[in-house]
Parts: C-alpha cells; sequence; structure tokens
C-alpha cells in the first residue's frame, strides 16, 4: 500500500469491506460482501466480473444513489452520504433525451449543477467537448439523427461537461460492434489526456479493461467480493498496438484464468 | 420541393375527393331507392336544411363546443393529476386503478339522469361534468404508465447530480411521457364530445346540438337530424385535428423522420 500523498497518488475513492444484501419478494439477495477497492485521483479504474455479480449497484453507492448495509464508501476520505455535482454518469444505453438536440443534452447536467451560468458559456463548454470527440456539425441534430457509436460519443460528452472529479460509467461500450468500440476506446484516452478526472469502468470486455484502465479489479460471482487486483504496467494514453504486445498477452490470461476462478468453473486449480 | 407539393395535394386533395364519392353514393343510394325524406334524408336535403336554422346551428354549435372544451380541459388537469399520482407511487396505482376501471366501466348513459338530480337545472354544470366523467380515464393512464415505465437511468443521470425530483419531473418525464399523453387526448376529446351530446339529447330543456337532434326528432325533420349528425361530424373532427396540430408542436419530436 502506498501511503497517501507518496509519490503524488492520493486515494480519492475508498471502498471498505462494503457488503449488501437486497430484500426481494422471494427472501434476502446477497449481492456484495466484502468489497474493498481504492482508486487514486486521476487513475482509471476498470471492474470486471461474472453477471450479474454486483457490478451496477457498485455504481450506485459511489454515486451516492444507495448505501451499503455494510463497509464504508469514501470520497477524499469522507463518507458519501448522498449524491454530488462532482459525479458524472454514463450507462450502455446512452439515455439521450429525444425531444432536445445534442448540444442541449448535452449542457442538461450544467442547468442543474452551474444554474447561473448564461446559455452562451454553457453551449461554448458543449461545442469544445463535441469537437474533442469528433462531433463538430452535429450541434443542433437531434439523437435520433445520429448513429449508435455517436450517441454514446454524446453520453460520454453529457457525462463530464460538469467537469466532475468521479466518471463512472456502466458498461458504456457494451452494446456498440467491435470497430466503432475500438475508436471510443481511442476516444477515452483522449478525452482523458485533456480532461482531468478519476474514472471507474464497469465493463464484460477484459481487452477493454486492459487497454484503458490503470488498475483492473476483478469481481467474485455474486455475492462479490474483491477477488484480484492487477496494476497495469503502462498508465494513461496508450497506443492501440498494445494490445498486441506478449506483455498484455500475460496479464490477459491471467485475468481470464480470474474469471474462470470467480464464474466457479476453475475451482478446483485455484484450491 | 416538388415532392413536398404533392405530398401536401396528396394530404389534402385525396380526403376531399373520398368525401364527395361517399356523399354521391349516399345520394344515389337514397335517390335509387325512392326513399321519402321521412325515411331517409340525402346529401341534397342537409343544406337547406341547414340554412333553414343557421342562426340555431351557430348558437347550439357554440354551446356544444365551449362545453366540451371546458369538460375536457378539466379532464387534462385531473387527468395529468391522477396519472403523475398513480405513476410516481406505486402504492396509490394499486389502490387507485381498480377504483378508477370500476368507475370507467359504468356506461356514462346511466350517470346522466344521476347527475341531473343531483345538480337540477345546471345544464352547463352537468353537461361539462358529464364530458369531464367520461374522458380523464384515458388521461389518466397513460399519464400514470408513462411516468411509471421510465427508465431509472433516465432518473438517474439527474438524480446522481442532486437533482430535486421535481426537476426530474419537469425536465425528464414530463415531456418523456408528452406522447402518450397526446395519444390518449385525441381519445379523451371524441369522448367529451360524446359525453357533451349525451347529455344535451338526453336531458329535456336543452341546449346545444344535441338540443337540436332531439327536437328535430320530435318533429319527424329528418333532413335537419341528418345536418345536424353532419355538422357534429364537422366540429369532432375540427377538435381532434387541434389536438393533432398541438401535438405536432409539442411532442413532434416522437414522430420520427426518415433519414
Amino acid at each position: 500500500m502506498t501511503a497517501p500523498g507518496a509519490g503524488g497518488a492520493v486515494p480519492l475513492i475508498e471502498i471498505r469491506d462494503v457488503r449488501h444484501t437486497y430484500r426481494t419478494a422471494s427472501g434476502p439477495l446477497p449481492v456484495l460482501d466484502g468489497l474493498d477497492i481504492t482508486i487514486n485521483q486521476g487513475e482509471f479504474c476498470a471492474v470486471v466480473g461474472p453477471s450479474g455479480c454486483g457490478k451496477s449497484t457498485l455504481t450506485r453507492l459511489i454515486a451516492g444513489l444507495m448505501f451499503p448495509d455494510e463497509g464504508i464508501v469514501s470520497l477524499h476520505g469522507e463518507r458519501v452520504r448522498g449524491p454530488r455535482k462532482t459525479v458524472g454518469m454514463a450507462f450502455q444505453n446512452p439515455v439521450l433525451l429525444e425531444w432536445r438536440t445534442i448540444l442541449d443534452n448535452i449542457t442538461l447536467p450544467l442547468e442543474i449543477v452551474a444554474p447561473r451560468m448564461s446559455r452562451e458559456a454553457r453551449a461554448d463548454r458543449a461545442r469544445e467537448l463535441l469537437a474533442l470527440v469528433g462531433l463538430e456539425g452535429f450541434e443542433q441534430k437531434k439523437p435520433s439523427e445520429l448513429s449508435g457509436g455517436m450517441r454514446q460519443r454524446a453520453s460520454l460528452c453529457r457525462s463530464i461537461v460538469h467537469k466532475p472529479e468521479v466518471l463512472i460509467m456502466d458498461e458504456p461500450f457494451g452494446a456498440l460492434d467491435a470497430f466503432t468500440r475500438e475508436d471510443l476506446w481511442q476516444t477515452m484516452h483522449d478525452l482523458r489526456a485533456k480532461e482531468p478526472f478519476t474514472a471507474l469502468l464497469i465493463t464484460h470486455d477484459l481487452r477493454e479493461s486492459v487497454y484503458l484502465a490503470d488498475q483492473v479489479v476483478v469481481l467474485s460471482g455474486r455475492p462479490a467480493r474483491t477477488q484480484f487486483v492487477q496494476d497495469m504496467p503502462i498508465k494513461g494514453p496508450r497506443p492501440l498496438d498494445m494490445l498486441y504486445t506478449p506483455e498484455t498477452a500475460q496479464i490477459l490470461s491471467v485475468l481470464r484464468h480470474q474469471i474462470e476462478i470467480a464464474q466457479g468453473r476453475a475451482a478446483e486449480d485455484a484450491a | 420541393m416538388n415532392n413536398a407539393m404533392g405530398q401536401t395535394a396528396r394530404n389534402i386533395i385525396t380526403p376531399i375527393i373520398a368525401f364527395l364519392i361517399v356523399l354521391a353514393l349516399w345520394e344515389f343510394w337514397v335517390r335509387w331507392n325512392g326513399w321519402p325524406t321521412y325515411k331517409m334524408a340525402k346529401p341534397s336535403d342537409l343544406w337547406p336544411a341547414f340554412m333553414r336554422h343557421r342562426a340555431l346551428f351557430l348558437e347550439y354549435g357554440w354551446q356544444t363546443l365551449w362545453r366540451t372544451v371546458a369538460g375536457l380541459g378539466l379532464a387534462v388537469l385531473f387527468g395529468v393529476f391522477l396519472g403523475m399520482i398513480m405513476g410516481l407511487s406505486r402504492t396509490m396505482n394499486a389502490a387507485l386503478y381498480p377504483l378508477l376501471v370500476g368507475f370507467n366501466a359504468i356506461p356514462k348513459a346511466t350517470v346522466v339522469p344521476i347527475v341531473a338530480l343531483v345538480f337540477v337545472g345546471q345544464h352547463d354544470f352537468n353537461t361539462i361534468l358529464v364530458a369531464f366523467m367520461i374522458s380523464f380515464f384515458p388521461i389518466a393512464v397513460s399519464v400514470a404508465l408513462g411516468l411509471s415505465t421510465l427508465e431509472p437511468e433516465y432518473r438517474d443521470i439527474l438524480r446522481a447530480l442532486g437533482a430535486s425530483p421535481f426537476t426530474i419531473f419537469w425536465k425528464i418525464a414530463l415531456p418523456k411521457t408528452l406522447p402518450e399523453f397526446f395519444g390518449a387526448l385525441k381519445v379523451a376529446v371524441t369522448l367529451a364530445f360524446i359525453g357533451t351530446n349525451l347529455v344535451e339529447i338526453v336531458t329535456p330543456h336543452g341546449r346545444g346540438l344535441g338540443h337540436l337532434f332531439d327536437s328535430a326528432r320530435i318533429n319527424s325533420d329528418y333532413p335537419l337530424m341528418f345536418a345536424v349528425l353532419f355538422a357534429l361530424a364537422i366540429l369532432g373532427i375540427a377538435l381532434y385535428y387541434v389536438v393533432v396540430f398541438l401535438e405536432s408542436i409539442f411532442a413532434g419530436w416522437a414522430n420520427r423522420q426518415g433519414h
């Protein structure tokens, strides 16, 4: 463990021994059982794990939309007690508002976070981001006029338009085709280079996790606990070729093995 | 441009031609059977009947119109309010839905004499009340459905920023429900119109086109009866297209243009 401040690594998000159980009609359903994650300021953390292991619950805990039964979720060493204006969220469904133009969709969070900001200043900020993700000229289009990949780009712009400290993404690229997805990975690195934020990415795609993240956390099957943490040797922006190096192949194979353990398919190997 | 003009022509001229064909068939059918006017009126009898009573048509037509619109206005206010309560609270939904369905199942013709007894002589009020009672149901149901089926992510993008429930309702839930609302309003406008005429026809010393119809019936003035039906159809079409026009302004985005 690095001490706070040492080497510039300041923990921003800390999740300590978090446990949570949903009370459903068919009885209690434990989803989290001993979750430990530390994400430093400016770090990109990817979380992978079997389907239905409670990854989306994790995003809602960090966003302050719900609270764990046990354990602590804290930001800047302060316990999360509710939603904060310094969080941005993006989902697999881009959830753009069909009745607004792309520009007005992106300025939506500013209407909540910075109600005094002038219309013009909001529009300028949105245009700046649209240019960054390659959507210049689409400001006045309606979401229905854009392709899936373009909508997801717009959704990313909206999630960071208010310069959040923390960007929470729940499988944002999950519904896109492979080529569009790789384009968006590149866009993600571009955004990170220009807009400093700390990111948590939920994903099912191991290649995506090793390409984008500085740290990959593998969760066990439900109820989820932190099963394995992989620190990436390369931090920050990197070329797509990086995916095809022997080092990456080695990391991918380790992660794949961990996922198999999480799914219970390699239980004997683990024992 | 040419294409757009062709489309406009098709949207306006085609229905007019269809309408004229129906009138011609109707005229032909009555003449071919040699029916007298006390059995079945033909289109050519309607215009003289209308001209003879045109002052009454205008006066009664206005009464029918404003009472329908007033009843519908109440239905919109109450229906949206009820829909909001039911759409945002599952408990209220469970409590109110069976009541609402039961109330809607009662034939409104049976309600008219009750209303007439409770509020004796309040003819305008009774008419508006029945128009309201018959038309708020689809509005309440559609608003409730629209609100309760809002995907949680839509709520979360604003909730995660600490937006108030009212802000989320105003900026997301309400506009997102508008297409369903207007769909229901198209049904409700016709229902309100039926409600108004029901009261005008059933209750005595009435006003409105329904009353004109009833007095024509008593006098066996068949051309006048059909002329009233014709006027009602025109009023109904006008009201319906006012709603369609409002829909294109407020919820036009739901109507995806091909691209």
